[in-house]
C-alpha cells in the first residue's frame, strides 16, 4: 500500500499532550429507545492516531455509539466531547463543521444508487468545495487508486460486490483527509480475500495517513491483528477494556464467552423463555397452541 | 416507532397531521438552497413530470373522449349539442384535468419517490449523507418536492389539451357535432378565472400530493415492509386529500 502511504494529511501533525490526544470522550452516557434502555452510563475514550475496536454482541448498541459521537442523535443524559466541544452545546451547522473533519464507513457502504463510483467519492468535494473539475478528478482517482479501484470508477454501485462497495465507500470517507475515521461492521458478509483487503486498508489509513480510527466490529480475531485499544460492550455498559491481548488474557466471564465464542455462558444460549417442560405439556403462555 | 403503540385512531391522525405541517416548514426552508442546485431540481421534475407523461396523455385522452360521449347524451336531450365543446372544456379545465392528473401522479411519480426515499433510508444512504455534512432535506426531499409542484400544474395542461382532442374526436367526428360551434362556442364561454381555477387547483394538489410522497418516504420504517407500507400510504393519503381538497377549492371559486 505505498500509494496509501504517499497521500498526505495535516491531521498526523497536531500538537501532542495529553489532553489533545483525547480525541472522543464519551462520559456516562445513558440512552434508551421507547423506555429500552440501550446504554446505561458507557465511558470511553478515543485517542488520537490509533485504532480503537468496539466489540460485543449484536445488539449492544454498537452502532448506536456511532450515531451518537457523529450526533445523529443526542444522549439522554451524559456527554459526549469531540474535539473539546460537548455535542449537547453545538449549533446545527457547527456539527456539520465537525462530521466535515470525520469520515464513516457504513456497513454495507451506503453509497448512493443514481451516482456511478467516480461520482459518489467525488460527492463531498463537489458539495463542500469549489474546487476545479480537473482538481476533483486528481483527488478522486488517487483515492480510488488507495483502495485499489481506480479502474472502476465508470461503474455503478449495483455493478460492485459487497467488498468492492465498500472499498468505493472508504474511499469517500476519505477523499476529504479527515482527521478520524469511523468503520461500522467493516467485515460482516466478507469473503476472507476481501476481509483481508479491508482490514489492511484500516491499517494503512491508520499508518500511512495518521488517522485516528474507530472500529466497530464483533469480529474479535480479525480486530486483534490491528487495534490499538479495545472496549467490550455488554448490557449496556463498558465491561471490559484495554489491549486486544489484554482482553484475551482476561478471567471474566463475560469477556471470555465472547472472546472465545462460545454458545453459553453469562450472554445465554436461550432467548428468556418459560420452563421448557412447562411449555410443551403444560399451560405456561407462548408459541402457537 | 412510537407512533406505533398508538392504539388511538385520533391521537395518530393528529400526530400525523402535525408532523407533516412541520415537515412542509422544514421543507419550504430548503427551497430555496436546493434551487442552488437546479441541475438536481431539474432532474427531478423529468423524474416526476417526463416520465408521467406517456399514462397522463393516455387517461386525459379516455377521459376527454368519455366526455364528449356523455356530454353528447346529455345536451342532445336539451337539443343543444353544440355546446359539447363548453361542456368538455369547463369539466376537464375546471375539474376533471387537476382531479385525475393528482390521482394519477400519486399513483405515478408519488409512489416512485416514497419507495425511492424510503430504500435511500433502508440502505443508510441518508444517514451517510448525514455525516458527510450533507442535508438529505436540501439534497433528496426538497428538490423532489419542488420537481413534483412544478410537473403537477404542467400534466394538468396537457391532460386537457389531450383531453379536449379527445372529446373533439367523439362530439365532432363521430357524433356529428358541428366543429364550427364546437370550438367557437368554446371559446366564447370559457373565461380565464375557468383556467386561472384550474391551475390554482393542481398547484395545490401538487403541493399535496408531493408532501405526502416525500414525507412519507423519508419517515418510512427502513425495512421492505416499511416501505411498502409507506408507499400504500402515499397512494391512499393522496387520493384523498386531493379529493377533499377539490371539493373544498370547488365550493369557494363558486
Amino acid at each position: 500500500m505505498t500509494s496509501a502511504s504517499t497521500l498526505q494529511t495535516s491531521s498526523a501533525a497536531g500538537s501532542r499532550g495529553p489532553d489533545n490526544d483525547i480525541i472522543v470522550d464519551v462520559r456516562d452516557v445513558h440512552y434508551a429507545v421507547n423506555a429500552r434502555p440501550i446504554f446505561n452510563g458507557i465511558s470511553l475514550t478515543i485517542r488520537r492516531g490509533r485504532i480503537t475496536a468496539i466489540m460485543g454482541p449484536s445488539g449492544t448498541g454498537k452502532s448506536t455509539l456511532l450515531r451518537l459521537i457523529t450526533a445523529q442523535i443526542q444522549p439522554d443524559r451524559g456527554s459526549i466531547v469531540v474535539w473539546g466541544n460537548d455535542l449537547s452545546t453545538l449549533k446545527p451547522a457547527e456539527i456539520y463543521g465537525l462530521r466535515k473533519r470525520m469520515g464513516m464507513l457504513f456497513q454495507q457502504g451506503a453509497l448512493l444508487t443514481d451516482l456511478n463510483v467516480f461520482e459518489n467519492v467525488a460527492f463531498p468535494l463537489r458539495e463542500h468545495t469549489k474546487l476545479p473539475e480537473p482538481v476533483i478528478r486528481t483527488l478522486v482517482l488517487t483515492k480510488l487508486h488507495a483502495v485499489g479501484l481506480r479502474g472502476a470508477a465508470d461503474l455503478m454501485p449495483a455493478e460492485l460486490s459487497g467488498g468492492m462497495a465498500r472499498r468505493v465507500a472508504l474511499a469517500r470517507a476519505i477523499v476529504m483527509d479527515p482527521d478520524v475515521l469511523i468503520y461500522d461492521e467493516p467485515f460482516v458478509g466478507l469473503d476472507p480475500i476481501s476481509l483481508g483487503v479491508i482490514l489492511r486498508l484500516i491499517r494503512s489509513m491508520n499508518e500511512g495517513l495518521g488517522i485516528t480510527s474507530i472500529v466497530v466490529s464483533h469480529d474479535v480475531q480479525e480486530l486483534s491483528t490491528i487495534a490499538h485499544d479495545s472496549y467490550l460492550l455488554s448490557g449496556g455498559r463498558v465491561v471490559a477494556a484495554g489491549t486486544p491481548q489484554e482482553l484475551a488474557a482476561s478471567t471474566s466471564d463475560e469477556v471470555r464467552q465472547f472472546m472465545t465464542g462460545s454458545d453459553d455462558g453469562p450472554v445465554p444460549f436461550h432467548y428468556p423463555a418459560p420452563d421448557y417442560v412447562e411449555q410443551l405439556f403444560g399451560n405456561a403462555r407462548g408459541g402457537r397452541r | 416507532m412510537s407512533a406505533a403503540n398508538d392504539t388511538n385512531l385520533i391521537v395518530r391522525f393528529v400526530r400525523t397531521v402535525g408532523q407533516s405541517a412541520l415537515f412542509l416548514l422544514s421543507l419550504l426552508r430548503h427551497v430555496i438552497p436546493a434551487l442552488a442546485r437546479p441541475r438536481l431540481v431539474v432532474h427531478q421534475i423529468y423524474n416526476a413530470g417526463a416520465r408521467s407523461l406517456i399514462v397522463i396523455m393516455l387517461s386525459g385522452f379516455f377521459v376527454g373522449a368519455v366526455l364528449g360521449l356523455q356530454g353528447f347524451d346529455l345536451l342532445q336531450r336539451f337539443g343543444s349539442e353544440e355546446a359539447l365543446g363548453v361542456a368538455a372544456a369547463l369539466g376537464l379545465l375546471k375539474e376533471l384535468s387537476p382531479v385525475v392528473t393528482a390521482l394519477l401522479f400519486a399513483g405515478r411519480a408519488g409512489t416512485s419517490l416514497t419507495s425511492e426515499i424510503g430504500l435511500m433510508r433502508a440502505t443508510e444512504q441518508l444517514q451517510a449523507m448525514e455525516v458527510m455534512a450533507v442535508d438529505p432535506m436540501r439534497y433528496v426531499a426538497a428538490p423532489r418536492f419542488i420537481g413534483g409542484i412544478v410537473a403537477m400544474p404542467l400534466l394538468a395542461a396537457v391532460f386537457s389539451i389531450v383531453g379536449l382532442y379527445g372529446a373533439q374526436l367523439v362530439g365532432v367526428q363521430l357524433m356529428g357535432v358541428d366543429p364550427g360551434s364546437f370550438w367557437s362556442q368554446m371559446q366564447s364561454a370559457v373565461e380565464l378565472n375557468d383556467v386561472t381555477e384550474g391551475v390554482i387547483k393542481s398547484l395545490v394538489f401538487g403541493v399535496a400530493c408531493s408532501l405526502i410522497a416525500v414525507f412519507e418516504g423519508y419517515h418510512a420504517t427502513p425495512t421492505a415492509e416499511g416501505v411498502g407500507l409507506a408507499t400504500t400510504r402515499t397512494v391512499v393519503a393522496s387520493s384523498v386529500l386531493t379529493l377533499l381538497l377539490d371539493l373544498m377549492m370547488t365550493a369557494a371559486f363558486l
